[in-house]
């Protein structure tokens, strides 16, 4: 089957604790902290948005597929909730970003946190159909958590990039398997600037149960269990539904361990397992198998068997590894500044 | 070509000048000079005017200047070349009297810039720049300057505090200048203690937004002497141009246009440097005066910023600069600094500076130096006493 | 005044992929691309991308900005040399703006330029991020 050629993260550099926000209205930064098990998160300055985000990420994908040529990708999808236009697609920017137009599909995907996956998906199927040699699948976000809600302290931002194809792969897709349901755990209206959602509802038979339903067909389809993995990735809206999801399954906490980015860096909603995916793929030895689990709440999930190659070997230190991304260089706002960059205060137009 | 003269000068009120429109201000400045030159007509006009379309949605202005003081249908071209508008006025002016098109032509500068909000004047102001590879980025004109400051501060060691002697001596040549919009003394401390705009620059090493016209008469020497009304000489005039851009000079510290411009026009004149006394210079900041007095020569590089702060460009200095105040403390309605630079030259040069402003021993020579943007245009004019 | 859409999308290649223009006979490269070889007249040039890594020549740190960039001021601006020795303007973003140095080596990042309120368009292109990578 197709697989990866080439990947890519890219994360901004400012990062909001916990704290600062709880400061604001009044809650139990401790108790926020233990509950999500998420310290800080990631927050997008107001140059940036899902398609700065998706550039930046495609164009380490590219350095990592090293022999592309852009012009050899056939689609471009992305896949996010925060689109900078309802009209008009992210695609069409990222691909003349690239120098990857004019002769491409493109097309800009949404189904919550699992938008990103879904680009991943229908980009790999193309390429397994060999409608085309590339195909470049993207998942970026920098979704919106309203103010004193508890989405407030996960929401984040952050982009993962992956271009697919039959040679020359890094890590090949094996296996998939996509599951939803209509489940109304989390939703935003059109014109809406905030999401909204069912609190405790998004738990059980939400989040756990679409990524235990995609995860047990996929088990099963693929014949594998889950100590057959050297790693996992789950989609994360915080530090403790994975933990709790790769538990369930059978996964232990060494396996999520790599791709577990969501204590520092918070919820990238489409963005989540992609990126989690990327951070993996940067510390994979040749001839592992990962399984990955994406979620997105409506609700859905899709899951992948990922099979490492030895070029991971030649590729991971081309460009900067995710972690370092996560880690190094970070600029920390106070809440004033972070309001200031998510426009949630009201000016004069 | 003949000798061409500065024979009348008129200014209308510089400031923040409410009850003034862009014609009204153009026609207080217009008829002040006609009176004091004491022609009865006029051949043509030239108005330098930026930006009259982006501050008051005016366009067709020389038609507009020529209706209003009464003359429709008198030959009217509106000159633009940014902040050099009012330069580039006086110098096509006289270009058409020198070679005899014309006897007698009117050549003024005018700008109305608060008919709007400051950030949209500061927008319309950046239209002097390179709108797509420097404004697009958030450039804004103090910003320029301002890396500009930065590189010659690098290069040299040129101090925030000689920066600051620019406007203070400005300011105190302002101060005895009945035309000035701001005339009072500040202090370093002053400068350096102001609101910081664009690092290192601060507010009072910027120029102002004004409200303004200037206009001269200009003539040939037959018909000036003629008048019996005190003239001076345009000798020389010169003009150039260097990219629009900071980014693309091979030196960001150097202004080419008005080491160029100022050549030719000494060419003209058959004169050196060395014979020009005193001299109106660009000062839209603080930083240009500087780079302006090195460009032209008159300091080696990097000597301009000492020699200010030891006082040799000072009213009783070696070389005064900007006995007027210059722009920073007379004023800047864009298209007409040039025009006024002129007046202030023929003033001193004509002994008619005001409250003591006049340059101790009656210099015979001296030169205006008006730009464009951040330098991309530089006029130049020797004026020499009749 | 809005600017049309027209406007940017005209500049894409020099915005989004930095292209430039070396001409033939001097071999000399500029940024943006022009028609004319200033140095030798030449018209004959082909199209390449600048590097993405440079050194800043100048800088300055705009604290009174534009009311489009309010949410981002203060900012810096600087101007700097590319690995190949072409120059640029551009913001520099995710910094500290006191930090900012002449001699700084900085790297392109793909950024949002500029919006126009809620409902105008967006213009995308070229900021100088700390290069620390």
């Amino acid at each position: 089957m197709a697989g990866i050629v080439g990947y890519g993260a890219h994360l901004p550099r400012h990062r909001i604790k916990v704290e600062e926000i709880a400061k604001v209205w009044g809650a139990d930064a401790p108790s926020y902290k233990k509950g999500l098990m998420l310290r800080e998160k990631s927050v997008p300055p107001p140059d940036m948005d899902t398609i700065t985000l998706s550039v930046e990420a495609a164009r380490r994908a590219l350095i990592r597929a090293q022999t592309v040529d852009p012009k050899d990708i056939g689609a471009i999808y992305i896949g996010s909730e925060s689109h900078p236009y309802a009209v008009k697609p992210s695609g069409t920017t990222v691909a003349e970003a690239i120098g990857a137009t004019p002769d491409i599909h493109c097309a800009d995907f949404e189904f919550a946190c699992k938008a990103g996956s879904e680009a991943m998906f229908v980009a790999l199927s193309h390429v397994d159909a060999d409608h085309m040699k590339y195909a470049l699948g993207i998942a970026a976000d920098t979704s919106q958590g309203a103010p004193s809600d508890a989405l407030e302290f996960s929401a984040a931002a952050g982009a993962g990039a992956f271009i697919m194809g039959k040679k020359n792969m890094i890590a090949e897709c094996l296996f998939t398997h996509s599951y939803m349901t209509d489940m109304p755990d989390f939703w935003r209206r059109e014109h809406e600037f905030y999401p909204q959602h069912g609190g405790r509802f998004t738990g059980e038979e939400a989040y756990f149960a679409t990524t235990k339903g995609a995860s047990v067909a996929l088990l099963k389809k693929s014949g594998m269990k889950p100590k057959d993995f050297k790693y996992a990735v789950f989609h994360q809206p915080n530090g403790k539904f994975p933990q709790r999801v790769a538990k369930e399954l059978g996964f232990t906490q060494k396996q999520i361990d790599p791709g577990w980015l969501a204590p520092r860096l918070g919820n990238t909603y489409s963005g989540a397992s992609p990126i989690g995916l990327t951070a993996t793929l940067d510390v994979s030895q040749p001839g592992d198998l990962l399984f990955m689990c994406s979620y997105g709440s409506g609700a859905g999930s899709d899951a992948f068997v990922w099979k490492v190659t030895d070029r991971i070997n030649e590729v991971r230190d081309l460009t900067v590894r995710t972690h370092k991304l996560l880690d190094e260089n970070l600029i920390y706002v106070d809440y004033g500044t972070y309001a200031k960059f998510r426009r949630k205060i009201k000016k004069n137009d | 070509m003949r000798e061409v003269c500065v024979v009348g000068v008129g200014m209308s009120k510089w400031g923040e000048v409410w009850r003034r429109s862009l014609r009204q201000l153009f026609v207080d400045a217009a008829m002040e000079a006609i009176k004091d030159s004491g022609v009865d007509h006029l051949d043509s006009l030239y108005v330098g005017c930026m930006s009259s379309g982006m501050f008051v949605q005016q366009e067709h202005v020389g038609a507009l200047c020529a209706d209003y003081l009464g003359m429709a249908g008198l030959p009217a071209t509106r000159v633009e070349s940014a902040c050099a508008s009012g330069g580039i006025a006086v110098r096509q002016a006289f270009l058409e009297v020198a070679s005899g098109v014309s006897e007698i032509v009117l050549a003024a500068g005018v700008e109305k810039m608060t008919d709007c909000s400051g950030d949209d004047a500061t927008s319309a102001l950046a239209g002097a720049a390179d709108q797509e590879y420097e404004v697009f980025h958030g450039a804004t004109f103090p910003g320029l300057y301002a890396m500009m400051a930065h590189a010659h501060m690098d290069k040299y060691g040129t101090t925030s505090e000689m920066l600051a002697a620019v406007s203070v001596k400005n300011h105190h040549n302002g101060a005895m200048n009945p035309a000035a919009q701001y005339p009072f003394e500040v202090s370093i401390d002053r400068v350096l203690g102001s609101v910081m705009v664009a690092d290192p620059l601060h507010i009072l090493d910027c120029s102002p937004i004004t409200d303004g016209a200037a206009a001269v008469i200009i003539t040939s020497e037959e018909i000036a002497r003629k008048l019996g009304k005190p003239y001076v000489k345009i000798i020389g005039s010169g003009l150039a141009t260097d990219t629009i851009a900071i980014a693309q000079r091979d030196d960001m510290t150097r202004i080419k246009s008005a080491s160029i411009a100022l050549d030719q026009a000494l060419k003209m004149a058959d004169r050196k440097l060395s014979d020009v006394q005193f001299a109106e210079m660009h000062d839209c900041f603080t930083i240009a005066e500087i780079i302006i007095m090195e460009s032209i020569g008159l300091y080696e590089p990097g000597k301009a910023g000492p020699a200010v702060l030891a006082g040799e460009t000072a009213l009783d200095g070696k070389f005064p600069i900007n006995t007027s105040g210059g722009l920073k403390s007379k004023g800047h309605p864009v298209g007409a600094t040039g025009v006024a630079q002129v007046i202030e030259v023929y003033k001193q040069l004509t002994g008619r500076a005001e409250n003591g402003r006049l340059i101790p021993g009656s210099p015979k020579i001296g030169m205006t130096q008006n730009m464009g943007g951040t330098g991309a245009s530089s006029a130049v004019h020797i004026m020499e006493v009749a | 005044m809005t600017m049309f859409s027209s406007r940017n999308w005209r500049e894409y290649p020099q915005r989004y992929r930095l292209e430039a223009s070396r001409f033939k006979k001097s071999g000399k490269t500029y940024f943006p691309p022009r028609t004319v070889d200033p140095e030798t007249g030449d018209t004959e040039h082909e199209i390449v991308r600048l590097p993405d890594t440079g050194k800043l020549l100048t800088y300055t740190v705009i604290r009174v900005a534009p009311a489009m960039w309010s949410d981002e001021g203060p900012y810096a601006l600087g101007v700097a040399e590319m690995a190949d020795g072409t120059r640029v303007m551009a913001q520099i973003t995710d910094c500290d703006v006191e930090k900012v140095r002449i001699g700084m080596e900085v790297r392109v990042e793909f950024r949002r330029i500029q919006s126009e309120g809620h409902a105008g368009v967006l213009s995308y292109g070229y900021k100088f991020v700390p290069r620390w990578f």
